[in-house]
């Protein structure tokens, strides 16, 4: 029976990946190797991909492998290119994954790595995967429109412009939260800075050789500038050794702060072909490097998770993030279970690639399954360190102390224990003078990384390169990402200013350019600058906003998604985009309530505004404010953040209701109303000229 | 291997592997494959000059990172 063989191997990879979350699962109290997650993961992706997706791809979109994509249609050699299907796996897979994928995990592992990896799996195969696979359909059938288009077109003008001014407001935050995470992870750290420095005038060196000495070579200056790279972090190493230079590289939270807000500028306003472009070749082969390297070292080293399955935390006391389980977990891990932000990379320049239709599962679908594993491997490298070291590097100094004495005492009071000499010795581990209070993410996956990677490669003397090299990568990408977003940013506040102001929305003319572009900084580093003073470490603040904005996008992504599938009259197969859009609108919704609303303090903005405001009426300081201007200007950051929270909601309810009624006109007709592109069959061989 | 229907002896399937992984990379920081867009040219447009490699890579470069389009977080 050839049917049933078919689907035996596949039993087979259920039964392994069953057999191994059991494991993972029941493992209590003794530590197991991280093997098991990633086999665990493995076959989850494995089985979503052939079962689900396929699905999906035949049953529920109805891909057409006979009919004629944009590349075909449009094909110029240039933006319109069919594309050998693995290599636009690759193009795709490199535009979606970035920072997020490796903070998030690292972030929720406060709650031990049980939750964060069950929310990974499940979100991404019911969730982040369809998301992608579907806007990727819908824009190939639609000549590869944006996502503001794509709404436009199938739910009206007005939900369009809100998901357009939505998204500019996501952009900024997400520059925020990223240029944070660059600063917790420089602060105090002259190898660091250096290093991340030195990257600027390799970018510029690299950019001059591209244009004028020998253009397009982009192998070979990529080469160079990766040795060159090298050489900075052992610059760096020297530089920290030698106490003249070292104090010339040591910089505090807000001098980072203002370099990088001059940085942006700057950046976002040279030629691309100057800094930009090369430092994004070197970021994007980094990462690619990275991340095979970190698969490589997991599965060779196979390193025992030390931090519990669940911790104390699930209930919302957690001293990195507050807030409970649900709805904060859900919103603390976006990139690698769920991303709004990939609807605007699968409705860019992806579906102007695709040779076939058919290809949109394997890379739609199956690459966010690979951003999914990036995220499993963030969780493993965050839970294979000391519990008792994964608390002291992420907790604000306002709840357990500066010192690594006071710190050892509060962790260890908690139940992680840790001493004074083990924070000292990690610290000097990895070549830096102290490792406490460096929330974000970034460091703590770097110790994670050189914890892994050194006992693969170098030894114990090699994990201070380790350490630096992981903050190289992730800063070298995240600057990337400032660079490029201010652009982006730029350019959408132009089209937005245009409409009222029409001088300021010309983007050839230089002062309307330099006015946008302040003013995207000005925004972003605004809250870049709250975050870094914010006594609870600013992450506390600004990655639920972050989590809270990308998940919003995403169920806007998935009313799209729904909204077609009713004007398909696929109706009956609606409930792949509903499902996930209901646990989005239910995570972010309640999220931003308690965020805005909540009477706990730690949690809710305004409760936090209100014990300052009271606190200033009654003219007593409250800490870790010293100054009545201090307590001002906490109360006044607190309520825009709410009043941001409630703009978010407001974003998506309005998309919400204008899906609805979408949805209820396509069912009143007994035909379908899509805008598709119309069918045009594909040649079965180009014609030969 | 196979490539397609194509069945491939080992030297053809390792050039093979080596250029997709080599367009793979350039794609990845938005240069779509040269030759590709020269053969495009021919076929489709065989009055008009094909740019020079150095101009394809200019526009590419610029048509990426000029527009103002965002990355992923």
């Amino acid at each position: 029976m050839p049917s049933i063989r078919r689907h035996l191997v596949w039993f087979l990879v259920a039964i392994a990946g069953a057999f191994s979350l059991g494991t993972v699962a029941l493992a209590r109290g003794e530590a197991i190797s991280a093997l098991w997650i990633v086999v665990a993961a493995v076959c989850v992706y494995l089985i979503a991909y052939r079962y689900y997706s396929l699905f999906i791809a035949e049953r529920v979109l109805g891909l057409d492998p006979g009919r004629k994509t944009p590349a075909h249609r449009h094909n110029d050699g240039l933006d319109y290119v069919p594309t050998d299907k693995n290599v636009l796996f690759g193009h795709h897979f490199a535009a979606i994954a970035g920072a997020g994928p490796l903070v998030g995990p690292v972030l929720a592992a406060q709650m031990g790595y049980l939750p964060g990896l069950l929310w990974i799996l499940a979100g991404v195969v019911f969730a982040g995967a369809v998301q992608d696979f579907i806007v990727l359909f819908i824009s190939t059938r639609r000549d590869g429109r944006s996502l503001g288009d794509l709404i436009k077109q199938e739910m009206g003008l007005v939900p369009g412009m809100i998901a357009l001014f939505g998204t500019f407001m996501i952009m900024i935050i997400i520059l925020a939260v990223l240029a944070l995470i660059v600063v917790k992870a420089l602060a105090e750290s002259p190898w660091g800075a250096f290093t991340v420095a030195a990257t600027i005038p390799v970018a510029l060196f690299m950019g001059v050789y591209l244009r004028y000495l020998r253009p397009g070579r982009i192998g070979e200056v990529s080469v160079i500038g990766f040795v060159l790279l090298m050489l900075a972090i052992f610059g760096g190493q020297a530089v920290s050794h030698d106490p003249e230079w070292a104090a010339l590289f040591t910089f505090d939270g807000k001098a980072l702060t203002w370099m990088l807000i001059g940085y942006g500028f700057v950046a976002a306003t040279l030629p691309v072909w100057l800094l930009l472009a090369p430092r994004d070749y070197l970021s994007t082969f980094l990462k690619i490097g990275t991340i095979l390297a970190l698969a490589v070292g997991i599965v060779f080293v196979a390193p025992t998770l030390q931090m519990p399955a669940v911790t104390q935390f699930v209930n919302g006391n957690g001293p990195v993030w507050s807030g409970s389980l649900f709805p904060f977990l859900f919103i603390t891990i976006a990139c690698g279970a769920v991303s709004g932000f990939h609807a605007l990379i699968s409705s860019g320049t992806t579906p102007k690639m695709l040779d076939n239709e058919s290809h949109a599962r394997f890379i739609g679908y199956g690459g966010m399954l690979a951003e999914s594993f990036v995220a499993v491997m963030a969780l493993v490298a965050a839970s294979c360190i000391e519990p008792g070291i994964y608390f002291a590097m992420n907790s604000p100094a306002a709840l357990v102390g500066s010192t690594p004495a006071t710190v050892a005492q509060t962790i260890s009071s908690w139940g992680f224990v840790v001493t004074p000499e083990m924070l000292m010795q990690t610290a000097r581990d990895v070549g830096e003078t102290t490792i406490l209070g460096r929330a974000g993410g970034a460091p703590t996956l770097a110790v994670g990384m050189a914890h892994i990677l050194h006992q693969v490669l170098g030894g114990p003397g090699m994990m201070a390169f380790w350490y630096h090299f992981a903050i190289l990568f992730e800063a070298l990408f995240i600057l990337t990402a400032v660079d490029a977003g201010t652009r982006a940013g730029r350019f959408m506040l132009q089209d937005l200013l245009g409409s009222f102001v029409p001088a300021l929305g010309k983007t050839d003319s230089l002062p309307a350019n330099l006015i946008a572009t302040a003013l995207t900084v000005a925004a972003w580093g605004y809250f870049l600058y709250q975050g870094v003073v914010d006594p609870l470490g600013g992450i506390n603040t600004l990655w639920p906003l972050f989590g809270i904005s990308n998940q919003m996008l995403a169920a806007v992504a998935l009313l799209l998604g729904t909204v077609v599938l009713f004007r398909m009259k696929r109706e009956r197969y609606a409930w792949v985009a509903v499902v996930p859009t209901v646990w989005l609108l239910a995570c972010t919704l309640t999220a931003g309530w308690q965020k805005i609303f909540s009477a706990d303090p730690k949690v809710g903005f305004l409760a936090h505004a209100a014990r300052y405001a009271d606190g200033l009426a009654q003219g007593v300081l409250i800490a870790p404010a010293k100054t009545p201007e201090a307590m001002a200007r906490i109360v006044f950051n607190d309520r825009l953040d709410a009043g941001l929270c409630a703009l978010f909601m407001f974003v998506v309810l309005s998309v919400l209701v204008y899906a609805v009624k979408a949805c209820l006109a396509a069912r009143r007709v007994n035909h379908p109303t899509v805008h598709e592109t119309p069918f045009e069959a594909l040649a079965a061989m180009p014609a030969k000229a | 291997m196979t490539v397609g229907s194509v069945v491939l002896g080992l030297p053809e399937a390792g050039r093979y592997l080596g250029r997709s992984l080599a367009r793979s990379l350039r794609l990845m920081v938005g240069q779509p494959d040269y030759e590709t867009y020269v053969s495009h040219m021919r076929l489709t447009h065989p009055d008009e000059a094909p740019m020079s490699y150095e101009m394809f890579f200019r526009e590419r470069q610029e048509a990426r990172y000029g527009g103002g389009r965002g990355r992923c977080c």
